[in-house]
């Protein structure tokens, strides 16, 4: 139950920082947003990691490694997106 | 809690913290290269962190998943052109989300084997199965979305007879079944003399009923541990072979279960089916909206995932990636003032104008130009704003319209770029376009802001775009599909100059009075052919 206070709070204030933070963000950068939030969403590759290193069944294995590389290209890919994309805005 | 333990949990609020930093750095284009580089140091920092955690004993495993993915992420991402954007930012999507449903899968399995925690509580399995329904609906809905905008199947919604119905019912058995996985599901193997119950209650496993497993084909190690969970229930867990069971007294018999993850997997497999059946009736031009609530998605499940295995980390980014999901969701449904209920179930881009009604609107009254003509127009213009849509991504005009825009500035017009919220197939599609063409980010307006200009505006050049630009959307009538949607006021410059194949309707399937109005010309032809011949006419005089 401790546990469970405890991480609602940390969830319902994210979710807080998460609005302030994102609605500033101008129409222009929105794609550069949504590629850029993918990639953070990748972050379930952390959890994905202790899964599959654990080496417990075969099943855990199968899925662990297709978990790891399903979010790892979520990160690779979504922050060398992101970083291409900025690249081109410029100004005059 | 143990040094090393937290000195991990410091590295991911570390992590967080960048994470936070990196978003809010996208809020102007000066600072957004740093703070996509400080989001990927976080993560750099989280994994690098989770890779000292001890349960991590083998690996292979990981650094085979590393490679694999990495590389896939990798060239995609250099290899992908700019147009493709949405459906690659689809496939990464869909992806994270897919990543989610299985890691949470695993730690269940795991966790059934009695590895990792003490008991499954219901804050760790009900986690479970949201973070599973949510990620599976997010990896085969993307799958879906990447099909239709790579052009695989068709864009225009699929509408299923009875779709409402299946998929309400089709959510109902996910939720019995996450119920039932919640409670848990312990599968019935055999039946034994009761005369065992008091060996087990000293943590012993009589002879007749290691037997009984034996001729049930159920093979046990040397590493056996029976504990005590309540009133005539006991779990033995075999740690050779990585099995728990849970033997009850029941009836004067005992019964021995085995433990699965059966509902949960049923479930994950039904959810994948209802991610398909949720995009398939949603046309193209409603894909901005789709991209956003699939993107919402796939954060929520990495923050379900969060709670399966109480890190913070995964709590934090998953919340920060729902809300910026959500947030474009919102402001998508806000620009063409639809609900999102009506966007998702509506089915929303089958033609509804008749070629009647529209060689009504049409017929005498759109007037033809030739580019040179067009050429001329803007020559004499002091101010001309170009309007893109999908269009322009469709013919890769980008490039051609900037020459072109460079040319008209070079001779002294001022020349500016109106950008509606939903041109194109994601949030700020255009923009990147035409950054990738090199037109600096000063020039590409938002609709809020080029809308009061448009009156002092000699020529509007609107390419490949036109529900957006679409008067129809000002009438209160309810059978318009865009009624009531904010559109580029393009009809209030002197003049406007349209790029077209054809007078076909766009996505909402509706004629365009626009391209019949007093002030407008049509210049019939592909988006890129025609920029590049306004170019050479322009160069010609």
């Amino acid at each position: 139950m401790e546990q469970f206070v405890a991480a609602l709070t940390i969830f319902v204030l994210a979710i807080f920082v998460g609005f302030e933070v994102i609605t500033k963000v101008p129409p222009l950068l929105h794609t550069p947003l949504m590629s850029g939030a993918n990639a953070i969403s990748g972050i379930t590759l952390v959890g994905t990691l202790i899964t599959s290193g654990a080496r417990l069944t075969l099943t855990t294995e199968i899925l662990g490694f297709f978990a790891v590389a399903m979010a790892t290209a979520n990160v690779v890919g979504g922050f060398l997106m992101t970083h291409r994309m900025l690249g081109m805005f410029h100004h005059k | 809690m143990p040094q090393e333990e937290a000195l991990i949990k410091l590295f991911y609020l570390a992590a967080a913290v960048l994470f936070i930093l990196g978003l809010k750095g996208l809020s102007h284009p000066r600072t957004a290269v740093r703070g996509n580089l400080l989001a990927s140091v976080g993560m750099l920092l989280a994994i690098v962190a989770t890779l000292t955690d001890h349960r991590i004993v083998d690996f292979r495993i990981i650094i085979a998943g590393f490679a694999v993915g990495g590389l896939f992420g990798a060239i995609l991402a250099y290899r992908a052109p700019m147009t493709a954007m949405p459906q690659v930012v689809a496939v990464f999507n869909g992806l994270g989300g897919g990543a989610s449903a299985l890691a949470v899968g695993a730690a269940f399995e795991e966790a059934l084997r009695g590895e990792w925690i003490e008991e499954i509580t219901i804050q760790f399995s009900s986690s479970a199965a949201a973070a599973a329904l949510v990620g599976a609906i997010a990896l085969t809905g993307s799958a879906v979305a990447f099909a239709k905008l790579q052009g695989v199947m068709t864009e225009r919604p699929i509408l299923l007879p009875g779709r409402h119905a299946v998929n309400i019912l089709l959510l109902v058995v996910c939720l019995v079944l996450s119920t039932w996985h919640v409670i848990g599901y312990t599968p019935f193997l055999f039946g034994a003399a009761p005369s065992a119950a008091a060996d087990l209650s000293r943590g012993v496993l009589a002879d007749d009923l290691r037997q009984g497993f034996q001729s049930h084909g159920l093979e046990l190690s040397a590493e056996l541990h029976v504990k005590t969970t309540g009133e005539n229930q006991w779990q033995i867990t075999d740690a050779g072979k990585k099995e728990t069971y849970v033997v009850w007294l029941e009836g004067g018999e005992l019964t021995v279960h085995g433990r699965s993850a059966l509902p949960f997997w049923i479930m994950v497999v039904i959810a994948s089916v209802l991610g398909v059946l949720l995009v398939i009736p949603i046309g193209g031009a409603d894909m901005p909206v789709v991209i956003s609530l699939l993107n919402a998605y796939s954060g929520i499940a990495a923050a379900g995932h969060g709670w399966v295995l109480n890190n913070s980390v995964l709590i934090v980014a998953g919340s920060l990636v729902g809300a910026a999901g959500f947030i474009l969701t919102a402001l998508m449904c806000k620009a063409m003032n639809r609900s999102l209920a009506n966007v998702m179930f509506a089915g929303v881009g089958m033609t509804v104008t008749t070629q009647a009604q529209a060689d009504d609107i049409y017929t005498g009254r759109v007037k033809s130009a030739s580019p040179e003509e067009v050429a001329m127009l803007m020559e004499g213009a002091r101010r001309v704003v170009i309007a893109p849509g999908y269009g322009m991504a469709v013919s890769q005009a980008q490039y051609a319209i900037q020459d072109l825009a460079a040319l008209l500035e070079s001779r002294g017009v001022e020349v500016e770029f109106a950008i509606h919220p939903v041109a194109g197939r994601m949030p700020g599609h255009m923009n990147v376009l035409l950054a990738e063409a090199n037109v600096p980010y000063e020039k590409l307006k938002e609709m809020d802001v080029i809308n009061p200009t448009f009156r002092q505006t000699d020529v509007v050049l609107v390419i490949g775009a036109n529900d957006v630009v679409n008067p129809l959307a000002r009438e209160a009538d309810p059978s318009i599909p865009i009624a009531g949607m904010p559109i580029l006021e393009v009809d209030q410059a002197r003049s406007v100059v349209i790029i077209k194949r054809s007078l076909a309707p766009g996505f909402a399937g509706i004629a365009n009075p626009l391209f019949a109005a007093d002030n407008c010309l049509m210049l019939f032809g592909d988006a890129k052919d025609m920029a590049m011949r306004l170019v050479a006419a322009l160069k010609e005089t």
